[in-house]
This record gives structure tokens, C-alpha cells and sequence, in this order.
């Protein structure tokens, strides 16, 4: 294989249509459609009593309003996504509420109508009568159990899940040293810059249902809705155009929406859309992060990790519709590059009047980060060593792997880590960050992290070269701006010996691929990278065969480069792939372009019948990457110096290193702004966003002027060393980096902020009156 | 109004959103909308050559004025605009959502400093939300962008 595309900063392939404001977003698309809003319950916690909607119906422009009384599947409990052995008491919502509400937000009514600001003004005139319950909003009040969320759901526990490993209570029995830390993690969200949408078209004629969605899986939208509503999945395609950013939230399926458009387009005949706006998003869409920790640890004179024993409760909010995906992680991978012998963990998914969770950038492993890494801190602290040498003493080596971690991890097997290099890790951010600046209220901040990456099933993709050479190539994941178009282009024109821009790669539309799982845990690279691999070097055999023929030449004797087939050493015996493709496909017809050649009255060079045994026409190919339970495990280390303003307690960044591995790199510029970005979202969660629910269940600040993501203004230019451990579990080497620039960040932070101030951090986020409090 | 150099009829409903009008009722769906509450700056657009949150305005109020969105920064068959340019070369955009309120902010700001310092672009930008980048590249995007429009 030829390597001039992979592991270039090749630009990208899909910005100038960006740029030039040709993006599609769901929301650019179906002009005309029939509008949509939702009614959504103002209490976290409520029996509804009545649902009144004959003036919402009565006024002109409206189309309809939906109850659940009065669609099909308004009783129906939506899907049970991640169902697992140990989450004994699953809850799912109703598409729409008729009975009990659980969180402010929830979808009661649905009204269609000719604009979006009719509707608007149509769900203002749905008048339901709510009688509000307590309402039980933190993970600590949830597991008092004061109030149910769900009343046949005892102490609100979706699940209860302890593992060990080692003995972990005689280990800490016989520590020398023994510490104990309460650690907090406050509710956040993603806030993807476009909000979801849905648009749906009808086909009546030929019994089609066809669905835009901003989601980060149309493969499964589709495979739900052929379900849901009894069609052959044959009959419905879903298309994820341009996504404007996911970040895990669109991952989530079977918000009410996605089966209230498509249903009012089927219904009523005509296209239906509906556009989330930025409130909605807030309470409708679903959060992540809340986390408490109780963390129990011994390690002897020399700063050696003996025995850790975790505690703690993971905020589900209302239902359990991903399952125990969150908790799991964090407990699997919560010993993160670290060898811990003796490890036991316990957590209880608890139900909360909240918004549902659901995985968002870093899933879990931002809080099993945040516990490890305050654990070496707090061990260096204890016996007075340096933080990077008690993580030295700590680190796992090179010739540990494979190396079982001795927990479930997320796919049903167990975590094990693949490869890597932590103490080179370690040294060469170290390196990279040089002395500490003088000042004062500067702090060293360190922390270093795992990331299980790259988990199956599996992808596909398929490859075709057109009768012109150009190549088309398509996988069943969609991009949220990755850089899909550009990354698979690389992988599949190195297959193919062509140049990157005669690859056109089309992502996360079913009626190319309609095979495949989605866009979520660092995966695409992992998943779909290695399937297009497959299919673009099975594209390629297929075209050594029939030039073969052609050439009269061994197919073992080609290459493929330069557009061309050819035999290797002979460089003027060759045929372009074009040519190729045309005979891939024996023709009665001649179309012009050349394609003559591939007719039945041309000399063939080859008897029998002109589709060989065992061959189809056409150069194209179809491949799967799929890996045997387990994942490919990425890791690094942020460190930076930080300086805390004595007076403001604003945050300033003097500097700001990563080092990570995430295998071989298609292309450094790309995974770059993943990891920048990463940074940024992990700034952001620690120290400026967080989700404020009151006591009633309210969510105080939903909103950009209350909810403060950071602007260019406060986040620094990070620099990045990289190391490449390839993964030996698939053919490219890749491990997968999309979340990993932001697990790390709330460690590192309340490290730096320790050693600035000399305060203990126990929580995240922080924000400038929280150091106040914290330093009086 | 006129809209990118072209005279466009007025809005018929009095309560729509200048950014609804620009994408539904005109086709201009370069321009987005992220919040409608003025924060994310993703409907930036030129109102007299000043950048502004379209979603804040009613379409009637701009009756009379000279808007650019960011389909108008260069013809379709044309080469890019050099701010476009920049932030393509620059890995300035990932998802591409709150681009083009980038783009048009970067317009009117370089107008005006044709050789802004690294504080004067953060500042210049910092009524924009990215949540994909983290800015870094955008910085640099708008860096090279001034090279470009000085070189043009």
C-alpha cells in the first residue's frame, strides 16, 4: 500500500461548500413543509389531570394537535436502546405524556400548522391541567429516596452494580496510608450549535417514508422506524445531511419528534418539519455529568496505588433510554493508565426529576479521570513527593498490554487495554511544557487519561469507481464535522492510487448505506476508517482482475497509482481506472464516452462468458470493519501552567500541552482541531458552564445569557506532541480521537488550581465565586 | 431592501424575523440560527455594512437597507472570498454551522483593521460561539485572512 495521502495534512474537502453558506442542515432543507411546535410540561414533576386542545385546533392555519390520545403509539413506552442484565428497573418515556410528567420539558402535545409561528401560537392555547408532585432533582436527594421519581421504582435506583478486583478491603486494611474524598460532578450539556430537526416527505405512490434528521445515527432512526410503524425498512430512508455539531446528544433516539414528523407527514400527506429551538434544546435534549463520588484509597511509603475503592451515584434524570453506558464507563476504565490491584466499585443509576442523560463528549470518562487523577494528587500531597512521580511509580508500561483492566466494559466484554506508551506520554508533555513561569498564583496542572475508543459492532462502506475514474465511497455514519469527506477520501484513495479530490464520500444517508450503528465513542475512524479500507482494497483486486485480462498480465503483477492499473515495472503497459471501470461491465449498449470497448462485438481477450464465474459487474465493493469485543484504547496527558487571578479569579493560560496517542494518524491537521476542540469543551464544563436546577426541578438558566460558553476571548491555543502506538486490533492501526481532548480537562484544571492557590478541589465545574468561597 | 446587490420585495408578515425572511423567504439558508436570542452570533449578517444578529430584527426594520449574507461574499463561480479562503486553509471550521457569522463578523472587522494584533482579533470575534474548534484555528483563520486581504 502506497502511503502519500494517509497521515497528511490533507485541507478539506467539504469546507468550500461551508464556506460559500451551501451547507445543508436540516433545517435549509424542505421549504414549504408544514411547521411544528411542542407543548412541554413546566413541571418536573406532575400528574396531568386534563388536556384541552379545541381552541389550539380551532385556530386558523393550524393543521393538527397531537395527544397521545390521539396518535398510535402515544401509549407506547419508546425503546429500551442499551438493555442490560444488571439495569433492573428501565424507564423509558411516552413519545407524549398523558398521565405523569417527570421533568420540565417533556413533550405533552405536538401542533403542525402552516408556519412555526402559528404553531407557536397554537401550543400557547393548549390548556393542560397539571397537579404538581415533589420533585427529586439531586443524585445525593435521589438516593435518600425521600420522593420517587417512578413510584414502582424503589429508592429511585434504575440499577445497583458492584465489581471487584483483588481484595480490595484487606489492601486497604493493610496500606500504611489510607485517604478518603467526596467527588463532585455538576449536570452539563453539549449545546451542539444547531439544535435538532426532523423533516419528513411521505411517498404515497411508491409507500416511501424518507427522513432528515440531525442525528448521529440514521441507520438506526431507520431501523426504528420500520418497527415503530410496521413498514419494510426497505421503505424508508434517513438521511443525516449536514450536521451542525453532536457531541453525543444525537446520538439519542426516538426523541418524541423523530416519530411525531414522520407521522404527520404520513398522516396528513404533505411534508412536516420541526426546528428545536434553543430552549427547547436545553430541557428537551439530554444532559450528562453529574456524578458523586465517594473514594476510599491505600498506597504505601513510596506513593504505590494499593487499593481503591469508588462509591457512587450517577444522575440518570427522569429515564434510563441509553442504559447504564455512562455508569459502566466511568467504572470501567476509572483506574484510567494506572496499575491498580486491588479495585472495587460500586454505582447506583439513580432517577432524578431531570432531563434524561445520555453520553456527551468524553461519556463517563471525564468522571473516572477527574476520581484517578485526584487520587495521584492527593497521594503526592500526603507524602510530600512530586505529582508526576507518583504517577510515574503508577503508570502501567509498554510491556503491560494487553492489559485487563478486570472490568465490564461497554460492549458486553471486558476492558482491555490494546496498546500504548504512558510514561512516554508523561515525559514528553512534561518536555514539551518546560519550566514553571515565575509569578505568583501559578499552578502546575497535570493529569493523564484513557480513552476506550473505536467500539463495535461493526461499520461498512462501499466503494465504486464511476465509468469516469472518479470514486464514490459511503458509510452508514454521519458526520457532525470530523471531516469525514476528507479522512475516508484519504484512506480510499491510497487503496486506489488516486488523488484525494476524485473521492467523493458520502456520509449518514441510508439510501447509499444503509448499514451501520453511528457516529459516537471516538469511533468513525476506528470503525468506518478500516471498512473503507476494506472495501477500496477489495475495489482494487477487482480491478487487477479485469486489467489483468486486458493487459495480459497476472493480476499479481499490477498496481494500482496515478488513476491507473498497471504493471509494476513496465510503465507503459497500463489502463486507466475509467477504462477498468467500463469493462468491469460487459454492454450490449454503448452509451458514448467511450464505453464501446465493453460491448458484445469488441475482441474479448478471455472465453466463456463475459461476467466471469463469480464475478459482478461493476468496480465497486462493499467492506465491514467489525472487532471482537473490545476496544482500541487511546491515551495522553494535558498538562499546563495556569495562572489564577488574585483578585478576579479569572482563569489565565500561560500554557497548555497535550500529549496523546491515538494510533496512526490519517491527518495530524484534522485530529489537531478535534483535540483543540476537545480542550475547549473541557474548559468550557470546568470552569464556565454548568446546568442550574432549582429545588422545584427548574432549570434556571437555559439559556446563552445565563448558560456561559466561553468565546475566543478565554480559551488558549493548546500545543500537541504526537506519539503513534498503533492499535494491533485492526488494519489501520487507528485508535480514534474525537472525545479524547476533553476527558482530561477537569483533572488537569483542579490540579493547576490546587497547586495555584493551595486549595483542595473536590468539585466541577468551578467558576470565579466558587474559588472565592473556596479560598476564605 | 436590497439584499446581496439585489433589490428584494418587503416581508408580507409584520412579526417575521429578518433571519426567517432571509432563509425561508429568500432562499439565503447561509445564514443560520443558533440561539434567537442574540448570544451565539451564528445569523451574523452585514446591515449597512455593520455586522448584526439578524435573528434580533423584525424583517420590516429593514426596509430601505443594504444587507450582505454570506452567499454574498462571492459568486458562485468566482474564487472564494479571502476571509473564505483563510479559514478553509486554516482548518477554521469543522461543522461549518456558526461559520458564516464568523466570516461576516471577520468581514467588517478587517475593514476596519486591515492589521489587527492577536488581542484586537480575539476581541473582534468574541461575539461569536464555536463549539467545535475551539477557536484556536479561527484566531489564525482570521490572521491569514488579513495577510490574504492585504495581498488582494
Amino acid at each position: 500500500m502506497t502511503t502519500r495521502l494517509f497521515g497528511e495534512r490533507v485541507q478539506r474537502l467539504e469546507d468550500e461548500r461551508l464556506l460559500r453558506g451551501q451547507g445543508r442542515y436540516t433545517d435549509d432543507l424542505g421549504n414549504g413543509a408544514l411547521e411544528c411546535a411542542f407543548v412541554r410540561s413546566p413541571f418536573a414533576h406532575a400528574r396531568i389531570h386534563s388536556i384541552n386542545a379545541t381552541a389550539a385546533r380551532a385556530l386558523p392555519g393550524v393543521v393538527a394537535v397531537y395527544t397521545a390520545a390521539d396518535v398510535p403509539f402515544g401509549d407506547l413506552d419508546l425503546p429500551l436502546l442499551i438493555p442490560h442484565p444488571q439495569l433492573t428497573h428501565p424507564r423509558t418515556q411516552k413519545c407524549l405524556a398523558s398521565s405523569i410528567v417527570r421533568y420540565a420539558g417533556e413533550a405533552v402535545a405536538f401542533v403542525v400548522a402552516e408556519s412555526r409561528y402559528l404553531a407557536e401560537d397554537a401550543a400557547d392555547l393548549v390548556e393542560v391541567e397539571y397537579e404538581p408532585l415533589p420533585a427529586v432533582v439531586t443524585p445525593e436527594r435521589s438516593a435518600k429516596a425521600e420522593n420517587l421519581v417512578h413510584a414502582d421504582v424503589p429508592a429511585n435506583s434504575a440499577a445497583d452494580v458492584t465489581q471487584a478486583v483483588g481484595d480490595v478491603d484487606s489492601a486497604l486494611a493493610r496500606a500504611s496510608h489510607r485517604l478518603r474524598r467526596r467527588l463532585r460532578l455538576e449536570r452539563s450539556a453539549a449545546q451542539p450549535l444547531e439544535a435538532r430537526a426532523v423533516w419528513a416527505r411521505w411517498d404515497a405512490v411508491e409507500g416511501r417514508l424518507t427522513v432528515y434528521d440531525s442525528t448521529q445515527s440514521p441507520t438506526s432512526i431507520r431501523g426504528g422506524l420500520a418497527v415503530l410503524f410496521g413498514l419494510p425498512e426497505t421503505s424508508v430512508e434517513v438521511i443525516a445531511p449536514d450536521v451542525g455539531g453532536g457531541f453525543g446528544p444525537k446520538i439519542m433516539l426516538f426523541n418524541p419528534d423523530e416519530l411525531l414528523v414522520p407521522y404527520a407527514a404520513m398522516k396528513l400527506g404533505r411534508p412536516v418539519k420541526w426546528t428545536e429551538d434553543r430552549r427547547e434544546h436545553f430541557t428537551a435534549v439530554t444532559h450528562e455529568r453529574a456524578q458523586v463520588h465517594e473514594v476510599d484509597f491505600g498506597f504505601d511509603d513510596g506513593g504505590k496505588l494499593l487499593a481503591l475503592d469508588v462509591d457512587f451515584i450517577h444522575d440518570a434524570g427522569a429515564y434510563t433510554p441509553y442504559g447504564l453506558i455512562l455508569p459502566i464507563i466511568t467504572a470501567a476504565q476509572l483506574p484510567g493508565p494506572y496499575r491498580v490491584p486491588n479495585y472495587r466499585v460500586r454505582f447506583r443509576d439513580l432517577y432524578t426529576n431531570c432531563t434524561p442523560t445520555s453520553p456527551y463528549r468524553g461519556a463517563g470518562r471525564p468522571h473516572g479521570c477527574f476520581v484517578i487523577e485526584r487520587v495521584m494528587d492527593a497521594i503526592a500531597a500526603e507524602l510530600g513527593l512530586d505529582r508526576a512521580e507518583v504517577r510515574r511509580r503508577n503508570l502501567l508500561q509498554p510491556g503491560d498490554f494487553p492489559y485487563s483492566v478486570g472490568t465490564m466494559w461497554q460492549d458486553g466484554g471486558m476492558a482491555v487495554y490494546d496498546s500504548g506508551d504512558y510514561p512516554e506520554l508523561l515525559r514528553l508533555a512534561l518536555e514539551r511544557l518546560g519550566p514553571k513561569p515565575e509569578g505568583d498564583n501559578i499552578g502546575l496542572g497535570l493529569a493523564m487519561y484513557v480513552e476506550g475508543t473505536g467500539v463495535g459492532p461493526y461499520e461498512g462502506a462501499h466503494v465504486q469507481v464511476l465509468v469516469s475514474g472518479k470514486v464514490v465511497a459511503s458509510t452508514g455514519i454521519p458526520t457532525q464535522g470530523q471531516g469525514h469527506a476528507t479522512v475516508f477520501a484519504q484512506v480510499v484513495a491510497d487503496e486506489l492510487g488516486v488523488s484525494v479530490e476524485d473521492v467523493t464520500v458520502t456520509s449518514g444517508d441510508t439510501r447509499r448505506f444503509p448499514w451501520g450503528v453511528g457516529t459516537f465513542a471516538s469511533r468513525g475512524a476506528v470503525m468506518s476508517g478500516n471498512a473503507m479500507a476494506n472495501a477500496a482494497r477489495a475495489v482494487a483486486e477487482k480491478a487487477k482482475r479485469v486489467a489483468a485480462e486486458h493487459l495480459e498480465a497476472d493480476a499479481a503483477d499490477l498496481e494500482l497509482a496515478g488513476g491507473e492499473v498497471r504493471v509494476k515495472g513496465s510503465p507503459g503497459r497500463s489502463l486507466p481506472l475509467a477504462v477498468v471501470s467500463i469493462l468491469s461491465n460487459p454492454l450490449r449498449y454503448a452509451f458514448g464516452g467511450g464505453d464501446e470497448i465493453a460491448t458484445q462485438f469488441q475482441p474479448r481477450p478471455r472465453p466463456g462468458p463475459p461476467l466471469a464465474e463469480g464475478e459482478e459487474p461493476g468496480l465497486e465493493a462493499t467492506g465491514y470493519y467489525s472487532p471482537s469485543p473490545g476496544s482500541t484504547w487511546a491515551g495522553g496527558c494535558h498538562a499546563a501552567y495556569l495562572r489564577v487571578d488574585p483578585k478576579t479569579y479569572r482563569l489565565e493560560f500561560l500554557k497548555y500541552v497535550v500529549a496523546h496517542d491515538c494510533g496512526r494518524v490519517i491527518n495530524p491537521m484534522i485530529l489537531e482541531g478535534q483535540i483543540q476542540g476537545g480542550v475547549a469543551q473541557g474548559i468550557a464544563g470546568s470552569f464556565y458552564e454548568r446546568l442550574l436546577y432549582d429545588e422545584e426541578g427548574q432549570l434556571r438558566n437555559a439559556s446563552f445569557m445565563e448558560f456561559l460558553m466561553p468565546y475566543a476571548t478565554e480559551i488558549p491555543d493548546v500545543e500537541m506532541v504526537h506519539l503513534e502506538t498503533p492499535s494491533p486490533l485492526n488494519p489501520l492501526g487507528i485508535k480514534g480521537a474525537g472525545e479524547a481532548g476533553t476527558i482530561p480537562v477537569a483533572a488537569m484544571l483542579a490540579s493547576a488550581i490546587e497547586d495555584a492557590l493551595g486549595v483542595r478541589i473536590d468539585e466541577m465545574p468551578l467558576n470565579p465565586n466558587r474559588l472565592f468561597e473556596l479560598t476564605r | 431592501m436590497i439584499v446581496n446587490g439585489i433589490e428584494r420585495p418587503e416581508a408580507s408578515d409584520p412579526r417575521r424575523l429578518l433571519s426567517d425572511y432571509l432563509r425561508h423567504d429568500l432562499g439565503l439558508t447561509g445564514t443560520h440560527v443558533g440561539c434567537e436570542h442574540g448570544v451565539c452570533g451564528c445569523c451574523t449578517i452585514l446591515f449597512d455594512g455593520r455586522p448584526v444578529r439578524s435573528c434580533l430584527l423584525l424583517a420590516v426594520q429593514a426596509r430601505g437597507h443594504e444587507l450582505a449574507t454570506v452567499e454574498g461574499l462571492a459568486q458562485p463561480e468566482a474564487p472564494m472570498h479571502p476571509v473564505q479562503q483563510a479559514f478553509k486553509e486554516c482548518h477554521g471550521l469543522q461543522c461549518g454551522f456558526c461559520t458564516p457569522g464568523f466570516l461576516m463578523a471577520t468581514v467588517a472587522f478587517l475593514r476596519e483593521f486591515p492589521d489587527p494584533s492577536d488581542a484586537e482579533i480575539a476581541d473582534a470575534i468574541a461575539g461569536n460561539l464555536c463549539r467545535c474548534t475551539g477557536y484556536a484555528n479561527i484566531r489564525r483563520s482570521v490572521r491569514r485572512a488579513a495577510e490574504l486581504s492585504r495581498q488582494a
